[in-house]
């Protein structure tokens, strides 16, 4: 029998090793720990959608809810809506970009186009890296100080959109800079032999080349800045009515609306808090879906 | 006058063949005043246009505009603080308590800061393993096709308002974690940080909870920056690694781990700095309390963010605002530093470009 | 119209880096002159001082005269913005404005000038097209994306667009270093043709192709690393390729460096 045995055996070595058990051991442990890591970032995602929907959509679903304010109901009534907190939301959030995205998009060409390694571009550079680290609550105190204490202004929605405005310039600077760097300095280098003068350069040819990007980026910034909470908890008052005018009396916004409903005890505070919620989260989503089809509209074709 | 300077081309030019008619169009040149002779020759010589001299000054004026503007705001914040800290009768730094009335103000920020510290590195060190797993699941495990659904996903995290991660950590995680907190009060309660704290373990207002909660909305920011540090490993070194027969783990741990450390250590600092500034999801989950900070994970409390934010309505009178604002002022001390050095970890790193 | 340049004395620098020494030379209009030499010997910048777009990088400056028909172009009333609508460039790599459809390409320059004729446009679009030998190929989507044409539509697009601004000179940086050899035998048509109506200067790394497109030559070297490029012959192209003055021309022509 032993030459059954002998035919048995290899006549050579095998050609692929085996990899050790050691080794593939590992590798599947550290397999598993990244798919859980990630399943472990679904997990909240997911919970907090269904613990928000689950509380608040079926109060988004009457018509005056979105026509109506709480003007004249009690805490115990249910009823009304939150267009009050809408109008305020969507109106802070549009103040603060039409000042925000000008200085922000003038800032950035400059640091791209004109600053380059000039003392004042690096003093630039370091304010908007110090504003990109600026805690919320301190962009307000900072408005606080400057518009309502030192200025004598009343707490409004316009100090709202100031302190507003500190949070967004930054967000906006970083990414037109970035999409300024990636223009290809080629399209300047055939505007000048053109004869087209700078400034028209960055206005015609380069801005529009990244246009598509920076629109995306304007918009994903406005949704961030309506769902902060800490600047309308210092810089303006909650009201329950409907009020257009920025620079006077309390308005109601989304996040503060949710912020003092939450201290009503009962169940009308708990419909008016996550139905507050779902329509932040609405608004903040058709945000994000606006920017991304502006930005598809104007993104450069080829065909 | 130069031949250049001139705003039309004689009209009697001759069109030629091929090409474009003259060119007439209506911006001319600017000419500028002629130069005295023997002047040094230098940038300040040539001429600009108004178009281009107006276009540059707004973009200059734009920056030294944010640059005034933030030198001004330090300076109001500090000449608004000052008067408060003069009239203050406690050690701002060094006293634990909190008074800010402004008939007979003492206060002082260190039990404030301790829980901003202690809450934010708690948040911290579950965030940074995660991240770190998420962050090389999606450039390195993540099926191809996947990745940047999948990558969406994760961002959605930082799409999400901090007051709804407040209010879904108060109703539902806290609850949630009411089992494994009095489980680690029970078994480990013999340790400061899991020791019964000032806050109620049935309710769960806790650091505990305050923590996982930031640690969730630090997810996406850390992940954010390490992905994309992961994704520029050079292919050469991973083909490298891969041509030695390395397992995907050992790729990873040889050649993606040591090209993005410092990209991630600093994504990990952004992370903390955002901690520590966060202050609602605090304010709404922490249980205010009267006692002193035990560090433990089981106490209630006040970070400095939401100890301004809970003042808010009582701002009226300058001297008792001065006092939070000068808490406002450590708390933006405190951030920039921890930004400052995420910046200067990945200083000189090219390679991240 | 084709006008003439003459270069004299031109020193070119980045910084502090000395990068050409010394070049004179002159360029009769209605001809073609081609810049010929090793890499990194000073023909391209010493091609891009001569519509004023070498300062265009930061730290780079001009030294001495570059006249067009007698006129200093680096004198000190002058704006480089108007040297360089009456000087144009084609570069290396295609680059046609990605935003723009193919005719805002070709009339790009005039429009950003001001001009809004929509009817004056067109017609400088079709004559500028026909003037590249595009016409045919793109009669029929004038509005479609200029990114969309092949390499050496690409480039014979940019042609177009730099001369629909109509200019007296035509500067072209390697215009087909990046085409293929169908693409490039186009555009060598094309300069034969355009040198009716201007004065082009071409800097090329392909003897063979300097030497079918170009009346004279000029030849650059340089000393060593770290040495400024510098001029070393100037020639009617026949007598560079058959008969060189400079023993360096002669190696490089024949391929024994370079």
């Amino acid at each position: 029998m032993s030459t059954a045995t002998d035919l048995d055996r290899p006549a050579a070595a095998p050609a692929f090793q085996q990899v050790s058990t050691n080794r593939k051991t590992r590798n599947r442990i550290a397999t598993g720990l990244v798919w859980t890591a990630f399943t472990a970032a679904l997990l909240p995602l997911v919970w907090l959608l269904i613990t928000v929907l689950a509380r608040g959509f079926e109060y988004v679903l009457t018509a005056d809810w979105w026509q109506k304010s709480f003007a004249g109901l009690t805490s115990r009534q249910f009823g009304g809506g939150v267009y009050h907190a809408i109008v305020g939301t969507l109106l802070q959030g549009l103040i603060c970009a039409i000042i925000a995205v000008p200085i922000a998009i003038l800032v950035a060409i400059y640091l791209v186009e004109y600053g380059k390694n000039s003392r004042l571009a690096s003093a630039v550079t370091f304010t908007v890296d110090i504003l990109s680290g600026v805690p919320s609550i301190v962009a307000a105190l900072f408005i606080y100080a400057l518009w309502v204490t030192t200025l004598g202004m009343p707490r409004s929605a316009f100090a709202v959109s100031l302190a507003l405005v500190l949070l967004m310039i930054p967000v906006v600077v970083r990414t037109t800079e970035e999409l300024l760097k990636i223009v290809p300095d080629e399209l300047r280098e055939a505007a000048y032999a053109l004869g087209i003068p700078k400034w028209k350069t960055i206005v015609k040819i380069v801005i529009p080349t990244a246009l598509s990007g920076i629109i995306t980026g304007i918009s994903l910034a406005i949704a961030r800045v309506m769902g902060e909470t800490a600047p309308v908890l210092i810089l303006v008052g909650y009201n329950s009515f409907i009020n257009y005018d920025p620079f006077a009396g309390s308005m109601a916004s989304l996040p503060l609306l949710m912020n003092s409903e939450r201290l009503t005890t009962n169940d009308v505070g708990e419909a008016r808090v996550w139905g507050a919620a779902v329509t932040l989260i609405l608004i903040i989503t058709l945000f994000n879906l606006l920017g991304s089809l502006i930005s598809r509209a104007t993104s450069l074709k080829t065909k | 006058m130069s031949d250049f300077a001139k705003v039309e081309r004689p009209a009697a030019r001759e069109t030629g063949s091929r090409g474009a008619p003259p060119n007439t169009a209506p911006e001319g040149t600017i000419t500028t005043p002629p130069q005295k002779p023997g002047g040094a020759p230098g940038p300040a010589k040539v001429p600009t246009r108004p178009g281009d001299r107006i276009f540059k000054a707004m973009t200059v004026g734009s920056g030294v505009t944010i640059v005034v503007m933030i030198v001004l705001i330090g300076v109001f914040l500090l000449i608004q603080a000052i008067p408060s800290l003069a009239d203050n009768e406690s050690n701002f730094l060094f006293s634990r308590d909190w008074n800010a009335d402004p008939a007979a103000l003492a206060f002082g920020v260190l039990d404030l800061l301790l829980v901003t510290v202690f809450s934010s590195i708690f948040a911290l060190l579950i965030a940074m393993p995660v991240s770190l797993g998420i962050a090389l699941f999606l450039t390195q495990y993540a099926p191809k096709r996947l990745a940047k659904p999948f990558g969406y996903l994760v961002d959605l995290l930082a799409a999400v308002p901090s007051i709804i991660y407040g209010l879904w950590g108060l109703y539902e995680l806290a609850p949630a974690l009411r089992p494994i907190s009095t489980w680690l009060n029970d078994t480990l309660g013999f340790i400061p940080i899991f020791a019964t704290g000032s806050s109620n373990l049935a309710i769960g207002q806790t650091i505990f909870t305050a923590g996982i909660v930031l640690a969730v909305m630090l997810l996406p920011i850390i992940t954010a920056i390490s992905r994309e540090v992961f994704d520029r490993t050079p292919s050469m070194h991973i083909e490298g690694a891969l041509a030695l027969g390395a397992t995907k783990w050992e790729v990873v741990k040889t050649t993606v781990l040591p090209f993005g450390r410092a990209g991630y250590m600093s994504a990990s600092m952004l992370g903390l700095g955002r901690a520590l500034g966060e202050t609602i999801a605090l304010l709404i989950i922490l249980a205010s309390t009267t006692q002193t900070f035990s560090f433990s994970l089981f106490d209630g409390g006040d970070t400095i963010a939401s100890k301004i934010a809970r003042a808010a309505s009582e701002f009226n009178d300058p001297k008792g605002a001065g006092a939070y604002i000068a808490a406002g002022l450590v708390l933006f001390v405190l951030t920039f530093v921890v930004n400052a050095f995420a910046r200067w970890i990945i200083a000189g790193h090219k390679e991240y470009e | 119209m084709a006008k003439r340049i003459d270069v004299k004395d031109l020193n070119l620098y980045y910084g502090k880096f000395h990068a050409v020494d010394q070049v004179s030379l002159a360029v009769p209009p209605h001809s073609v002159t081609a810049f010929i030499g090793p890499s990194g010997c000073g023909k391209s910048t010493v091609l891009r001082s001569l519509n004023r777009m070498h300062e265009v990088i930061p730290g780079a400056r001009a030294e001495g005269k570059v006249l067009l028909d007698g006129e200093d172009i680096y004198a000190s009333t002058v704006d480089p913005v108007s040297v360089r609508r009456t000087i144009g460039m084609v570069f290396q790599r295609p680059n046609p404005f990605p935003t723009m459809s193919i005719r805002d390409n070709v009339v790009a320059g005039l429009r950003l000038a001001g001009e809004k004729n929509k009817g004056k446009l067109d017609e400088v679009a079709e004559q500028a097209l026909r003037g590249a030998n595009l016409w045919a190929e793109v009669k029929d989507r004038l509005a479609k994306p200029g990114g969309g044409l092949s390499g050496g539509q690409q480039q014979r697009l940019c042609i177009a667009r730099a001369i629909a601004v109509r200019p007296d000179v035509l500067l072209m940086d390697e215009p087909c270093s990046a085409l293929d050899p169908i693409s490039t035998l186009a555009i060598e048509d094309l300069i034969g043709e355009l040198k009716k109506d201007y004065t082009i200067v071409i800097v090329t790394h392909n003897m063979q192709q300097a030497a079918r497109v170009s009346d004279q030559c000029a030849f650059f070297n340089l000393a060593g690393v770290g040495q400024p490029g510098r001029l070393i012959e100037l020639d009617d192209t026949e007598k560079i390729f058959s008969n060189p003055g400079q023993k360096a021309t002669e190696d490089y022509i024949s391929g024994r460096f370079g």
